[in-house]
């Protein structure tokens, strides 16, 4: 019935012409989640990479055609886990936007202020994983010390600390602790003083940079065919940075920059993060003392109908450009949910980008892109 | 270019487009035969420039299936949607994948999903599903699996 996947089970098979056939994963330590890569190798040379997928494929699309506009925005923290707030920022915009709801200042800033913290804590597991996939164990340890810290403050004001599920449609589930804003300033000084480890430890490294330099080389014109977006589009010298090009909340009256390199290869792709985490710096001290008083929350009805037809929202999380598609029948649950994950494009040029490189050169090259399997899975 | 602009400019490329309101982007239905020509001219057109499909997907109306394309420009900064009525029994479209390669793996998403059969895909495979899956597709609305999924 369905033309098939043909998985190589046999682990010394050979392709044509001798080619070698590597499978990576679904349980491997450098893809972070259950990856599975099918890799053809001609010598050390990468002939093809093609990724498997569905390992931890749960049908959250299915799953909120039956759950409520209150419920559905839940299950998106489970998708890309390393920005849940942002996932639920994404959703609780589009239903607000179903509803034409004015959400309170109070709340938009609150939510740009816990995005932007996200963002520096996913950055952070990523520099630290991706190090330690080129060796190097000591950075981990150094971003989980400022993670952590972040974590304490949405466990402090959320109540959890990887899926906090703390947007709700009209604003935020509850108001700030009161030692919310304390915390992130301590936590602000602790970064500043910390942030030069991060080049003295890793981005200076002659190692480092010779294994990161002209590896994984992605065109601009092949980043935007294959849709590629966030930090892996912006090596790449194309601008896609949602919160610039359609600014959403208050991203239009901030003073941050977008970051974009022109490198187009592995390092360039490093730098770019690294180089985001201090504009999100840049965001939350513009914001943390003027958080505005008033209400959290907009007064919404307890069980929400969306008009009938098709809303579309989409927002910068830490790995690109999320969609979220809803079209409603008038119901109380949506008719079809689409999420546009950014992961899953990042992941279609992997391809493109290892072809004709070394097998030592993939590790590093899916460092940089980024990958979150859930996310991309769904 | 507004709204207004690209209703005059599309229905000078495909006059038979018809337009469907509401929205906040500009939908358009197009005839499944013609929408080869229709998005090379959308992606080729100096003044649309559309590169950037950043969205494909499908939708079950159980009547019928609806192929719906998302894309922007990313010089312009425009967007459109861009939508197809398909058979629900024998769903056949042609390929946009060589025109956005980013189309490839969602195609092959949609293929599954929805068991719509894109013709010339390069690499038409299940991606996602398990192999030996013979089941429907699941993302179809009359898609029950009474041992696997927990009703909600």
């Amino acid at each position: 019935m369905y033309r098939e996947t043909e998985i190589v089970k046999d682990f010394t098979a050979t392709g044509e012409g001798g080619d070698m056939i590597i499978n990576v994963g679904p349980q491997h330590p450098a893809t972070h989640g259950v990856l599975h890569l099918v890799i053809t190798l001609n010598g050390e040379t990468i002939k093809k990479v093609e990724p498997h997928l569905g390992y931890i494929h749960r049908s959250i699309e299915k799953m909120c055609e039956s759950l409520s506009y209150r419920q559905f925005i839940y299950v998106t923290s489970r998708m890309d886990y390393l920005s849940a707030h942002i996932n639920n920022h994404a959703c609780a915009l589009c239903v607000e936007k179903g509803l034409q709801v004015e959400i309170p200042e109070r709340a938009k800033v609150i939510r740009v202020l816990m995005d932007e913290l996200t963002r520096i804590a996913s950055h952070e597991l990523w520099w630290g994983a991706m190090a330690m996939d080129l060796g190097a164990f000591t950075p981990f340890f150094h971003a989980f010390r400022e993670r952590e810290t972040i974590n304490d403050i949405m466990e402090e004001t959320c109540g959890a600390r990887l899926t906090m599920n703390y947007m709700v449609p009209g604003g935020v589930m509850q108001d700030i602790h009161p030692n919310f804003q304390k915390r992130v300033k301590d936590f602000l000084q602790l970064y500043k003083r910390k942030i030069h480890e991060y080049d003295e430890l890793v981005t200076g490294n002659v190692i480092f940079q010779n294994r990161m330099k002209g590896v994984g080389i992605l065109s601009a014109e092949d980043a935007i065919s294959y849709g590629c977006t966030g930090p892996v589009a912006r090596g790449s010298a194309v601008s896609c940075d949602v919160r610039k090009v359609y600014p959403y909340e208050i991203y239009d009256k901030l003073e941050f920059d977008e970051i974009l390199e022109t490198g187009c290869d592995s390092f360039a792709r490093y730098l770019i993060r690294i180089r985001e985490m201090n504009q999100s710096i840049r965001i939350i001290e513009q914001l943390i003392d003027n958080i505005p008083t008033g209400d959290f929350q907009a007064k919404t009805k307890a069980v929400l109908k969306l008009p009938k037809g098709e809303f579309y929202t989409r927002v910068e999380t830490a790995r690109g450009e999320l969609g979220v598609y809803i079209v409603s029948e008038g119901g109380t649950t949506p008719y079809r949910i689409k999420f546009r994950s950014p992961g899953f494009s990042n992941l279609s040029v992997l391809d493109k980008i290892a072809r004709g490189g070394k097998i030592g050169d993939l590790i590093a090259m899916m460092g940089t892109l980024d990958l979150v399997i859930p996310d991309i899975d769904r | 270019m507004t709204i207004e602009e690209l209703k005059i400019k599309l229905t000078e490329l495909q006059p038979s487009v018809t337009y469907e309101e509401g929205g906040e982007f500009i939908n358009i239905n197009v005839g499944a035969a013609d929408l080869l020509s229709f998005m090379q001219q959308l992606r080729k057109d100096s003044s649309l420039f559309f590169d950037y499909l950043f969205c494909l997907t499908c939708l079950d109306w159980k009547t019928h299936l609806t192929m719906v394309y998302h894309l922007t420009s990313t010089q312009y900064r425009h967007n459109m949607v861009v939508k197809v009525k398909l058979d629900r029994g024998n769903p056949e479209i042609e390929t946009v994948s060589h025109i956005w390669r980013t189309a490839e793996f969602h195609e092959r998403e949609v293929y599954e999903m929805f068991g719509v059969n894109f013709l010339n895909h390069p690499d038409l495979r299940l991606l996602i599903l398990p192999d030996g899956w013979e089941g429907k597709n699941p993302l179809r609305k009359d898609f029950e699996d009474p041992v696997n999924m927990i009703k909600l």
